[in-house]
C-alpha cells in the first residue's frame, strides 16, 4: 500500500531523485503504470535509468544498462541537485518529527551516541534542494517523535509523510505536519497511536483507494517477485 | 600489489580507497590489512565493508565520511562497536561535502562553497563545516575544506602500463579523489595497449601523469563490482551481516580471507564457484566515429 500510495505521487514526466527500498518500487511502479516518461535520477549517477531487476543498491550494475547518462557524482550533486533540476526527492529515516525534520544520524547524545545510524549520505542536500520531498516510514511513537535526536535532514520543503496506516501532510500555517489520508479500514486513531505528539488532522480526511489489480500485479510479479521490500 | 603497498601505503597517512558501490579495491585493502599498516585516517563517502574490515583488523584511527552503512542491508557492525565504544575518531559530513572537498583537493583550492546545511546539525558536531560570505552577491554559503589524501586507490576495467586508466558504468568521485591526492594506485582488472585507450580517448578518466603505480589483478574489487566484468556479490554483502555482527566471527573472516591468503589469486582459489555465479553478460555499446 505504501509504494502504491508514494507512486501516486508522482507525476508523468517529473524528475525524481530516487532512493533505495520502497521508494525505488513506487517510482518503478509509476513508470509502468501512469507515469511512463518519469525521469528517475540515483544519487550513484545514473540518470533515466530504466532498471530491468529490483536494485538491492543504490551503485546497482542495473541501472546503469540502458540508461540515458551516467554522470560522476560532483556533476549529480552541482549540476542537477544544486542548480534545481530536481522535482521531487524522497526520504525515509530512523526519525521523523512534526516538522518533517529527519534524523539518520544516531540516537542519543552525538558523541556518545545510543545507537549510530550511516549517517546523512545524500539526504541534507536532498531535502534543501529537491523542489518536494516524500518521505515513506512506517508510524511509531519511537519513528515519529515530537523533536528528533539530531537533525540530519530539514523538513521545510516535506510535502507528504506516506506511512503504513494514512498521509500526513505539511500544514502551511503552522508548519506541522497534520493527518490528511487515510487507508482503508484504518481509523484517525490507529494512526495517532503511532505519533509521538498530538496530531492533528485536516477537516475532511481523504479515503485512499486501496492498490488496483493492475498494480499488485506489477509489483508482487514484476518488481519485487521475491518480497525484498514488499513485506509491509 | 604487494609492492605498490609497501611503497606507497604509509603508517599515519591520509589514504582514500573510493568507488560508489561500483570499484571498490577490496584487494588493496585486504593488502593494506595483511600489511599491518596502522593510525591511517580513512576517507571514502561510503565506507562500506572494506573499510568495516579495516577498522576491525585495527588499521584505522580516524574515519572520514559521509554514509556508514551496508548498502541495501544495514549496518556496519565493526564501525557501530568502535563509534558506540569511542575507540575510532570520526569526521563526518553529507555525499555532496566529501565531493566538494574532493573537488577543492583536485583544483588545488583551500575550501569548496556549497548551498548546503542550512538548518542542520551537522556543522554543530563538524566544525570544519563552515561558511563565508559571497562577495558578489552577500549571499551566506557553506563551505567545506580541501581533502588531499597521501595516496588514492583506484580500482578500474582497464589500464595501459603507463596508467592510463578508463573506467565505465558509475563513476562515484574517483576522478576528483585521484587529482587530488599525493600517490594514486591504480589496481585494473585488464592491463591493454596504449592504442586500445588511444581509440577511445573520452573514457579515460584518469591519465599516467598522475599514476605512481599499476596493479593487474582481476577480480580485485569482489564483493564490490565491476562492470561489464563481473556484478555486485549482494550475498556477501546480506552475509557480511552476520559475520561481522560479533568481533570473533568478524576475526575468523579476517583469519581466512584475508590474513590467510597471500593475494587476490588465492582469494579467488578458496571460492571456486564465485566466478561462473557473478561473471557479467553481453551488453555491448555500438562504438563511435572519431575520425575528422
Amino acid at each position: 500500500m505504501m509504494a502504491v500510495v508514494a507512486a501516486r505521487e508522482l507525476a508523468d514526466g517529473e524528475v525524481v531523485f530516487v532512493g533505495i527500498g520502497l521508494p525505488n518500487l513506487a517510482c518503478n511502479l509509476a513508470r509502468r503504470t501512469h507515469a511512463p516518461n518519469l525521469v528517475l535520477i540515483y544519487e550513484s549517477g545514473a540518470v533515466g535509468a530504466t532498471p530491468s531487476r529490483l536494485p538491492v543498491s543504490i551503485g546497482d550494475p542495473a541501472l546503469v544498462t540502458g540508461s540515458l547518462m551516467v554522470c560522476g557524482m560532483a556533476d549529480v550533486f552541482q549540476l542537477f541537485l544544486q542548480n534545481g533540476r530536481i522535482e521531487v526527492g524522497f526520504l525515509g529515516g530512523a526519525q521523523v518529527d512534526r516538522h518533517g525534520n529527519i534524523n539518520t544520524t544516531v540516537i542519543g547524545p552525538y558523541a556518545r551516541p545510543k545507537v549510530r545510524l550511516p549517517g546523512s549520505g545524500g539526504a541534507a542536500e536532498i531535502a534543501i534542494h529537491a523542489q518536494r520531498i516524500l518521505i515513506v516510514s512506517k508510524l511509531s511513537p519511537r519513528s515519529f517523535p515530537e523533536r528528533v535526536d539530531f537533525l540530519t535532514s530539514p523538513g521545510q520543503r516535506v510535502a507528504k509523510v506516506i506511512t503504513d496506516k494514512g498521509v500526513l501532510e505539511r500544514d502551511t500555517a503552522s508548519g506541522d505536519l497534520v493527518l490528511a489520508g487515510l487507508y482503508p479500514g484504518v481509523e484517525a486513531t490507529d494512526v495517532r497511536a503511532g505519533v509521538g505528539w498530538k496530531l492533528e488532522s485536516r477537516a475532511k480526511l481523504n479515503r485512499l483507494e486501496p492498490p488496483t489489480t493492475t498494480e499488485l500485479q506489477l509489483l508482487r510479479e514484476v518488481l519485487d517477485p521475491q518480497r525484498l521490500y514488499l513485506k509491509s | 600489489m604487494q609492492d605498490a603497498v609497501a611503497r606507497h601505503v604509509r603508517d599515519g597517512d591520509v589514504v582514500v580507497i573510493e568507488g560508489f558501490t561500483h570499484l571498490i579495491s577490496f584487494a588493496a585493502g585486504h593488502e593494506i590489512i595483511r600489511q599491518r599498516r596502522r593510525d591511517l585516517t580513512l576517507c571514502r563517502l561510503t565506507p562500506d565493508l572494506i573499510y568495516d574490515q579495516m577498522i576491525a583488523a585495527g588499521c584505522a584511527k580516524k574515519l572520514v565520511f559521509s554514509w556508514a552503512g551496508n548498502p541495501g542491508v544495514g549496518s556496519l557492525h565493526a564501525f557501530r562497536r568502535a563509534v558506540e565504544g569511542q575507540t575510532l575518531e570520526i569526521e563526518e559530513y553529507s555525499h555532496f561535502g566529501m565531493v566538494a572537498r574532493f573537488s577543492a583537493g583536485a583544483a588545488r583550492l583551500p575550501f569548496w562553497t556549497l548551498r548546503d546545511y542550512a538548518g542542520t546539525d551537522l556543522p554543530r558536531v563538524n566544525p570544519r563545516i563552515k561558511a563565508v560570505t559571497c562577495p558578489y552577491t552577500g549571499e551566506e554559503l557553506a563551505t567545506v575544506p580541501a581533502l588531499n589524501p597521501d595516496v588514492t586507490i583506484v580500482h578500474a576495467q582497464r589500464a595501459d602500463a603507463q596508467g592510463n586508466t578508463q573506467i565505465w558504468g558509475l563513476l562515484g568521485v574517483q576522478k576528483e579523489a585521484a587529482f587530488a591526492s599525493q600517490r594514486v594506485i591504480v589496481v585494473v582488472e585488464e592491463l591493454v595497449d596504449e592504442r586500445v585507450i588511444r581509440s577511445d580517448p573520452n573514457r579515460t578518466l584518469i591519465p599516467a601523469t598522475i599514476v605512481s603505480a599499476v596493479v593487474v589483478e582481476p577480480w580485485g574489487a569482489h564483493p564490490s563490482y565491476a562492470q561489464g566484468y563481473y556484478d555486485r556479490d549482494n550475498e556477501f554483502y546480506i552475509g557480511w551481516d552476520t559475520i561481522s555482527r560479533e568481533s570473533a566471527g568478524l576475526s575468523h573472516y579476517l583469519d581466512e580471507f584475508v590474513y590467510g591468503v597471500r593475494d587476490r589469486a588465492e582469494y579467488m582459489q578458496k571460492q571456486p564457484r564465485l566466478a561462473e555465479r557473478l561473471k557479467a553478460g553481453e551488453q555491448r555499446c555500438a562504438g563511435v566515429n572519431y575520425g575528422f
